[in-house]
């Protein structure tokens, strides 16, 4: 089976101006996606994550037709982008967080049955469709409210259900979560993780918000200046990266000379110096190896042992490349 | 897949119109509004003409209707395209990316996203001063006239209405295009409301023949008087209004592909 989304060598690249003094200017080539290669096979579920200007929403908006590529091959769904844009539009439904695909002063009911009409879905496909996302998004409590009158997170339950109602092959989101509630965070990842597990539609997230990736994609891809730095599961992530793990104690008394081994850090110090934060890197020295010496210098209270958590792993990855 | 084009089109104006029905007050102003601005155009004519027995050599009555088919088929082609003016806030807001995922045409949705209900008022008024404009001037009731009195103003539509297109889609390159836009487009009413024989040999060139205003009204009108053109042009040309329409509505679908293609390069 061909997959859904294949990118051989993607590339984009735009005009920078800058201003170098009053009336003269520079234009800057900078690619904002530099060769990128990506496969997506049907009913996966892709987190896509990355800094600001990684190229992230450069990449959605070749995969939708929105933008020409400079370089490289794209195709969706079997369809080229750019010149097969409204046949492709057909086939896959696209939320950007913060950009509205709803009538502003329009009840969502409205909009709804516009969209059948935009997209030419049958009368009883639309219907089905609709009352399954009213089920699962709780959207009847808002369904007559013009949108201009919803709150974010119910707007975005409305935008979810807007780019759901053609039966799309493809979803792409592009912070889908962005300046959500904790609440309404929890109810789009419910009913992504739900949409994900029936393997009909492939789905495609950018997003800031690690916890989004944790709940939803096994797989992770991480962008970073242009280029995928990582494709994989999270797993493979902590593993390629390093992440560190930390070991934390509690002495009875502060320490009288600073540990000093190798691939070990001194992170962090309370002021009364009784608890220590040590970060491991690699596998230069063991967590027992360090507790060892420890027990030797000074008298051990408490030990404990945190496992990485993704926000530290792409942090690092961020500030690394900066 | 044309009839279902319209079909998603005549359901988007309708919704708009839905839409706007809910700021009543709003709209009651705008449809006054429009009323208003045409009344004025009307007594401009009037005016002009306490002062001056004739304009280029056109009597009242003759300019009347000149004026009178240049306001009618503004007010049609602001009605179907007149929205694209918003062109510059789609791609400065990034909406236009929004549009750009949907199976539609990125005009017809523009044309059919913000169809404004004071501009059915400015058409409706349009139609009626043309009407009593013929009738002021002594246009002859032949079924050859009437037919004339009934395309004029759509081609001259045409005409603005690519017009329109064109200069908004300069938003495409160039974002803070909006008021040119409006400048060429508003420029270009005033132009064809008065005969072409009062503009100096230059500008007449340029506007009249170049941007092809003078097919608006103009040619038309002298055909409807029966009237030979003082500058010596044949008559035939008060029928090539749609002739011209066609071209301009070819050169402007050009600039709205380019653009178009433009922004999916740079992405603004």
């Amino acid at each position: 089976m061909t997959p859904v989304i294949e990118a051989r060598g993607l590339c984009r690249t735009f005009e920078v101006t800058v201003s170098t003094g009053w009336l003269r200017r520079r234009t800057r080539v900078v690619a904002a996606v530099d060769g990128i290669d990506l496969i997506v096979e049907r009913g996966e579920m892709l987190g896509y994550i990355g800094p600001n200007g990684a190229g992230k929403s450069t990449t959605l908006k070749m995969l939708t037709g929105v933008l020409y590529p400079s370089g490289g091959d794209v195709r969706v769904c079997g369809l080229v982008p750019v010149p097969q844009r409204t046949r492709l539009a057909q086939r896959i439904g696209v939320v950007f967080g913060s950009r509205s695909q709803l009538w502003w002063d329009l009840p969502l009911r409205d909009s709804f049955a516009l969209l059948r009409h935009v997209y030419g879905v049958p009368s009883a496909e639309h219907a089905g469709r609709l009352a399954h996302c009213r089920r699962l998004l709780d959207l009847d409590a808002f369904l007559d409210t013009p949108v201009r009158q919803l709150s974010l997170g119910q707007r975005m339950r409305g935008e979810l259900t807007a780019a759901l109602l053609h039966g799309p092959e493809v979803l792409f989101l592009d912070e889908p979560t962005i300046g959500l509630d904790v609440v309404s965070k929890q109810a789009v990842r419910v009913f992504l993780a739900a949409l994900g597990a029936t393997g009909d539609t492939t789905i495609i997230l950018t997003t800031h918000d690690l916890a989004d990736i944790e709940r939803l994609s096994r797989r992770l891809v991480v962008l970073d200046q242009g280029r995928v730095v990582h494709d994989g599961s999270l797993e493979d992530l902590h593993a390629r990266y390093g992440s560190r793990r930390r070991v934390v104690v509690d002495l009875d008394e502060p320490l009288a000379a600073p540990i000093t081994l190798p691939g070990v850090v001194t992170e962090s110090v309370e002021p009364d110096g009784r608890r220590i934060t040590f970060a491991l890197d690699g596998s230069a020295t063991t967590a027992g190896e360090l507790v060892r010496r420890l027990a030797a210098v000074a008298a051990l209270r408490d030990i404990s042992v945190l496992e990485p958590d993704i926000e530290d792993v792409v942090a690092r990855l961020y500030t690394r490349s900066r | 897949m044309a009839s279902g084009a319209w079909t998603s089109c005549r359901h988007l104006v309708a919704a708009q119109v839905r839409g706007q029905a809910q700021y009543r007050a709003s709209f009651a102003a705008d449809v006054a509004g429009s009323v208003l601005f045409g009344v004025l155009d009307v007594v401009e004519v009037l005016v002009l003409f306490r002062v001056t027995p004739a304009l280029g050599g056109f009597a009242f009555g003759e300019v009347f209707l000149m004026s009178a088919l240049a306001t009618c088929a503004f007010a049609i082609a602001d009605l179907v395209v007149g929205n694209v003016e918003r062109l510059n806030v789609y791609v400065r807001t990034g909406l236009l990316d929004a549009v750009l995922v949907r199976p539609m045409g990125v005009l017809a949705q523009l044309a059919a996203m913000d169809v404004a209900g004071r501009r059915v008022g400015r058409v409706a008024f349009g139609v009626v001063i043309v009407a009593v404009a013929a009738v002021v001037a002594g246009v002859p009731p032949t079924p050859a006239r009437l037919a004339l009195l009934v395309i004029t103003p759509l081609a001259g539509a045409a005409i603005f209405g690519a017009l329109f297109v064109a200069t908004a889609a300069v938003a495409f390159w160039w974002i803070e295009a909006g008021e040119i836009a409006n400048g060429v487009t508003y420029g270009g009413l005033t132009f064809t409301q008065a005969p072409i024989t009062v503009y100096g040999a230059m500008f007449r060139r340029l506007f009249a023949y170049g941007v092809g205003f003078a097919f608006v009204a103009y040619y038309p009108a002298l055909v409807l008087l029966g009237r030979p053109d003082p500058l010596g042009a044949p008559a035939l040309l008060g029928y090539a209004a749609p002739v011209v329409a066609l071209a301009a509505a070819l050169f402007a679908a050009g600039v709205w592909r380019a653009g178009v293609r433009h922004y999916r390069s740079t992405g603004s």
